[in-house]
């Protein structure tokens, strides 16, 4: 009733071609940043800020990362995790290495790293596809985990192999509390999220989509193959090496890396099978719900006051997650995303069925 | 209707090419020219190889024998995207079009050839990323115009039926402003209505465009009525190659059609 279009005609191509065509979508955007930027850091508690909404925006980063690469190129992978660990490492290296380098100046270093690596892991891509692709991404992912553990100078050769952050600051302004951890992160995710936008509906997001649709018809109507995978290859590895960084310093301040495994990049790949493959916002709504499942299921827990025991608990979880998975790749493969822009479309004719 | 319409000189001429598949001969020894602003077809029974000459014309496959002059240059292995670049495209036999997108997407990803901006313009979405989006839109809506399909712009084209995905799929096409169009079945499936449609969008195209059109078709009425020229393919080897005419009493047409004696 209120979500309705009519009466609100474009006259040029540049607005009917603009990320938000539909003026209560623009309220919403504005209405929810300024939520998010003005309100939240001060009025949040810092458990919902650090437990919560830090370790979604980032992962919300990583999962886009992966679905420029997986949702919109269309190339399966299962090294999210290690192009996160690739990030980091390179900040930390950086930042130690470089004394007075600028925070943002490192964490995009560290991004263009990650970027250089993903190319590296994703030339087999030029010659497999799918599974097999899949698999090729998983010797990334192990082999950058041992390169890791295995040469101390990666960790400023401290004993254990783990990384801490060194202090933060931005243009003399310590990073240091919750919200200003809060709002580094949301500046950096809001802006990659735009800028992933762009790409999407601009020539090169197109090229991606038409390489995953059909690569035959895509290099015959001029698209280089090569370019448009590795591209999206770097790309993908840049976002999931920013997420990395982001992880190792804001969220957590130490880590080895162990916090990069395997079961973080499935769990990357399980944001965007929920949330949606190929859409941006399907990136966030599938973090969302990674982030407070457990959450939830814990809550859950306390109202019955330890008849349930928390070891169930975490099974559940588990349970939840695959059965979910199996859920939405029968039922809704373009997942969360798909169901939002579907009651979208159903609420613009509401009340009538068409 | 194509009266103000000349016919050039030679633009493309496939000389001597076979091209075999394991043991299997796809082409043997095919010589044929195409010249400038023609509708040539080529036809032909199942297997005779129409589709493979399409492939090697536009690069998808590479011949092991003989080669491909196209406007004086001769290529021996190129990439279809550089065929793009150089003004050939095509559709497909079996629709390929981008099943995610729409429409409008679709015909815009033909113009990705045109587009010079970075992906940093582009994921900014600032100056020149923006000015091409809009220009290049401009574009594509003339080629929505021309071929009449306005009202399904903004729809997924896996939505679409039949006959106008085929039609999304010649706009695709045209969007890349092609010098030589490859057609590779473009009626196959369609009811007498779409097939008229069809026919004149081709002949527009050509007598508008000046575009020079090599199509395959099975519908004989469709070749002789719109071809300028045509070549008979049977089993890899060219049988015959002339006008319509021509080709209408041509024994080796006529045999390899209606059966006779080899």
């Amino acid at each position: 009733m209120f979500y309705r279009e009519s009466g609100q005609f474009k006259s040029s191509y540049a607005a009917d071609s603009a990320i938000f065509t539909i003026a209560q979508d623009r309220v919403f955007i504005a209405a929810l940043l300024a939520l998010s930027f003005v309100a939240i850091p001060g009025l949040a508690s810092d458990y919902l800020l650090s437990g919560i909404l830090i370790p979604f925006l980032i992962l919300s980063l990583a999962a886009l990362g992966l679905n420029i690469l997986t949702g919109y190129a269309g190339q399966l992978s299962l090294g999210s995790a290690a192009f996160m660990a690739v990030g980091a490492f390179a900040t930390y290296n950086f930042m130690v290495r470089l004394p007075g380098m600028p925070l943002l100046v490192a964490l995009f270093l560290g991004g263009l790293c990650a970027a250089l690596v993903g190319v590296a892991f994703g030339l087999p891509s030029l010659r497999i596809k799918g599974f097999y692709l899949a698999v090729a991404t998983l010797a990334a992912q192990f082999f950058i985990e041992w390169v890791f553990t295995k040469f101390g100078w990666f960790s400023n050769n401290s004993s254990s192999g783990v990384i801490s952050a060194p202090a933060m600051q931005i243009f003399g302004y310590p990073i240091d509390s919750p919200a200003s951890k809060y709002l580094l992160t949301l500046s950096i995710v809001a802006f990659m999220a735009l800028a992933a936008k762009n790409m999407a509906r601009a020539s090169i997001g197109r090229a991606w989509m038409a390489v995953r649709d059909m690569d035959v018809a895509a290099e015959v109507i001029g698209i280089p193959m090569l370019r448009t995978k590795l591209l999206a290859f770097a790309i993908s590895s840049f976002y999931c090496g920013v997420a990395g960084a982001l992880y190792a310093f804001v969220l957590l301040g130490t880590v080895d890396a162990q916090a990069f495994d395997l079961h973080r990049s499935f769990q990357i790949l399980f944001m965007i099978i929920i949330g949606g493959v190929g859409s941006i916002l399907g990136s966030f709504l599938g973090a969302a719900f990674i982030v407070l499942l457990p959450i939830g299921l814990n809550l859950i827990g306390q109202v019955f006051h330890g008849a349930i025991s928390t070891q169930f608990l975490a099974n559940l979880e588990m349970m939840l997650f695959g059965g979910l998975i199996i859920f939405f790749l029968i039922v809704e493969p373009h997942g969360l995303a798909r169901l939002w822009q579907i009651s979208k479309e159903k609420l613009r004719v509401w009340p009538f069925p068409h | 209707m194509t009266q103000h319409r000349k016919i050039g000189d030679v633009i493309l001429q496939a000389e001597a090419i076979s091209l075999s598949f394991g043991g299997v001969k796809a082409l043997s020894n095919i010589s044929l020219e195409v010249r400038e602003h023609e509708i040539l077809s080529i036809i032909g029974p199942n297997g005779a190889g129409k589709s493979s000459m399409l492939n090697v014309i536009n690069g998808v496959y590479h011949p092991q024998q003989g080669h491909v002059v196209y406007r004086g240059k001769t290529r021996d292995r190129m990439r279809p995207h550089e065929a793009a670049r150089q003004g050939i495209a095509r559709t497909f036999q079996n629709i390929a079009l981008f099943k995610g997108m729409s429409v409008l997407d679709n015909i815009m990803t033909g113009r990705n050839l045109k587009m010079r901006a970075n992906f940093i313009q582009q994921a900014l979405y600032w100056g020149r990323a923006q000015r091409e989006e809009i220009a290049q839109r401009a574009y594509v809506e003339k080629i929505i115009d021309f071929l009449e399909i306005q009202h399904i712009r903004k729809t997924p084209v896996g939505r679409l039926p039949y006959g106008l995905q085929k039609r999304v799929e010649l706009a695709r096409a045209l969007a890349a402003e092609p010098t030589m169009l490859l057609l590779d079945e473009p009626m196959a499936g369609m009811n007498v209505e779409e097939k008229q449609d069809m026919c004149r969008f081709i002949l527009d195209v050509n007598d508008e465009f000046g575009t020079t059109i090599v199509l395959i078709e099975h519908d004989m009425g469709v070749v002789m009525d719109i071809s300028d020229r045509i070549v008979v393919l049977d089993y890899g080897k060219k049988i015959g190659d002339g006008t319509p005419d021509e080709i209408r009493v041509n024994p080796d047409v006529i045999a390899a059609y209606l059966g006779g004696s080899h």
